[in-house]
């Protein structure tokens, strides 16, 4: 299952000369022609295209041979554009849009060496936590084919944890590459908010979305961090902050380093098996040298409806776009009778388009981010929340005067069975407990695997650290990873 | 106070969101959308006297620019995912808006 090896092992072989990034290729495309056809973790595959890329990367030793990402395959999110290979966002409303231009973490992963072979399934406009939402159907988890990989960034987890790429990029507006991450038993980091370009990423929401690599190891995402992140003269949201080499200086032992517990939190509404492991895992913790601390984070149990209020509205806007004028799909029906056929006017063509292009999730987050904005309810519901998400902010700023990383599980449940909860919009959405308050307070945040339940799925442990921080908190997550 | 919608409540959202809706989804939307509001009317009883909104997430930017002209996107690829353009003139088509 992992003959591919990790991206920190690609590159060194490439390095030495024992692995030609055309034979990791190759062997990548091998491994998603046998395994993708179950597990559906790709929209689309650029098998020939890929192949191509690789050997210029091998005729061109010299130039490459440094770069970080030397020869590595990498899977990203069908939300980041790609000049010249469709980018769907699992919606039929792009279904055939081929952008014209990369997104700036794309680039970035392409100058570093890294061979782009396929885009993932994910829920569509990355609106879910089970992948079922796209509109090319759901990705499957690799350690229960009959269970959800966790969304949105659900192909991009099944890629990596699947062995079909060592890397994967996807995006994170509540959680989205954490908790399928935690689902799927590998590692998925969400960086500070303006710490990687959003540039080219479709827009979901625009004050929680953040890019961030999934991979099988903490050292592998700090790899992939440090190639994507930096400030962006195209995305005015990124930060002017430095970006060190998160891989250096990772360590086994987290001596020194105060972990917090917000227990009151932790206790509520989770599963067992996820509460033993989490245990387990604060004891490993306190094994490597960390000292765990009792904090209290009075307003994270609202960040679910904090996070639906804000993101919904912010949706709403983004997803405006959409009207079948200047890309995507258009509604190119007719209106009257038989005898007095017309072309719809422009405002039905409008609305014609986005209810034929857009699934029921999206739908209905438009809605109530609509609602939400509209004039009578603003101030009870947006603005409130807005007043709200700066209480959730000052929590952790109280909490980060105590300690380095917050501490608790990634998701409330591991895997769930498909279908089991998509007639329960509310029910879905409460899988984001743990992970939203991250996206609200724009903190970075890292899943690592933290154990089994009895009958073999994985469960995540979430470390949340400062802002600008990932150093510090990467850290703390390998000493972990070390120490299981 | 639970949060009931009518279905002419989400037609009237529906149309400000530029969606048409059919029937089943009119009465789907009227029950989803009244249970995830219920659900997050909690955020209206946590005490927020005083607290300023967060809208955005302030982060520390690069100074300014030099306001320069720079190369853009070209014409015929920006025009060339349209359901329907014309390249000649370099327009986007929709349809007719005037009688």
């Amino acid at each position: 299952m992992n003959r591919l090896g990790t991206v920190r092992e690609i590159r060194d072989a490439f390095r030495r000369g024992e692995r030609s990034a055309v034979d990791v290729c190759t062997e990548a495309l091998s491994c998603i022609a046998m395994r993708d056809p179950e597990l559906h973790a790709f929209n689309t595959i650029t098998g020939e295209q890929a192949l191509a890329r690789a050997a210029a990367i091998d005729s061109d030793r010299a130039r490459w041979i440094d770069r970080p990402l030397a020869g590595v395959p990498v899977a990203l999110k069908d939300n980041l554009c790609t000049r010249g290979v469709r980018t769907t966002a699992s919606s039929r409303i792009l279904e055939h849009f081929v952008p014209p231009f990369d997104a700036t973490a794309v680039a970035r992963l392409e100058s570093a060496g890294a061979v782009i072979v396929g885009k993932t399934n994910c829920d569509e406009f990355a609106m879910g936590s089970s992948n079922e939402n796209s509109a090319f159907g759901p990705a499957r988890n690799p350690w229960a084919p009959d269970r959800i990989p966790g969304g949105s960034s659900g192909g991009s987890a099944v890629a990596v944890a699947s062995g079909m790429t060592p890397l994967a990029l996807g995006s994170d507006t509540g959680g989205s590459i954490r908790q399928p991450a935690a689902l799927c038993g590998i590692v998925g980091l969400k960086p500070t908010y303006g710490r990687v370009s959003r540039y080219g990423l479709l827009a979901f929401a625009s004050s929680l979305d953040q890019i961030g690599p999934l991979a099988r190891t903490v050292e592998d995402v700090a790899i992939a961090l440090t190639v994507i992140a930096g400030a962006d003269p195209a995305d005015a949201t990124t930060a002017a902050e430095p970006v060190p080499d998160f891989s250096a200086g990772l360590s086994s032992h987290a001596r020194g380093m105060r972990v917090g517990v917000p227990q009151t939190l932790v206790d509520q509404g989770v599963d067992g098996e996820v509460t033993a492991a989490y245990r387990a895992a604060l004891d490993v913790l306190r094994d490597r040298g960390a000292t765990l601390i009792d904090i209290d984070l009075p307003y994270a149990g609202a960040a679910i409806p904090v996070y639906y209020l804000i993101a919904t509205a912010e949706a709403s806007s983004n997803l405006a776009r959409y009207d079948g004028v200047r890309y995507g799909f258009r509604d190119r029906g007719t209106d009257g009778d038989s005898t007095h056929r017309r072309d719809l006017d422009l405002k039905t063509m409008y609305a014609r388009t986005r209810a034929r292009g857009f699934g029921p999730e999206v739908k209905r987050r438009i809605m109530l981010g609509t609602y939400v904005l509209s004039a009578g309810y603003y101030d009870a519901y947006y603005l409130k929340a807005q007043q709200v998400r700066t209480l959730i902010r000052r929590d952790y700023e109280r909490a980060f005067e105590q300690v380095e990383v917050v501490a608790m599980p990634t998701s409330p449940t591991p895997a769930f069975k498909i279908g089991e909860r998509v007639s329960d919009p509310l029910q879905m959405y409460l899988a984001d407990v743990f992970t939203v308050s991250a996206n609200l307070a724009g903190l970075p945040a890292v899943s690592v695997p933290c154990g089994f339940t009895g009958n073999g799925l994985p469960i995540g442990l979430q470390l949340t650290g400062r802002t600008f921080e990932e150093l510090t908190m990467l850290r703390i997550a390998h000493a972990y990873e070390q120490g299981k | 106070m639970p949060v009931g919608f009518s279905r002419s409540e989400v037609q009237a959202i529906a149309a400000l969101a530029n969606l048409e809706l059919d029937e089943s989804e009119l009465d789907l939307f009227a029950r989803q959308l009244g249970e995830v509001l219920d659900y997050a009317t909690q955020v209206q009883n946590i005490d927020t006297t005083g607290v300023p909104p967060t809208a955005s997430l302030g982060v520390r930017h690069e100074a300014d620019r030099a306001d320069l002209v720079q190369p853009s996107l070209d014409r015929d690829l920006a025009l060339s995912n349209a359901p329907d353009a014309s390249l000649e003139a370099g327009l986007f088509k929709v349809p007719r808006v005037i009688g």
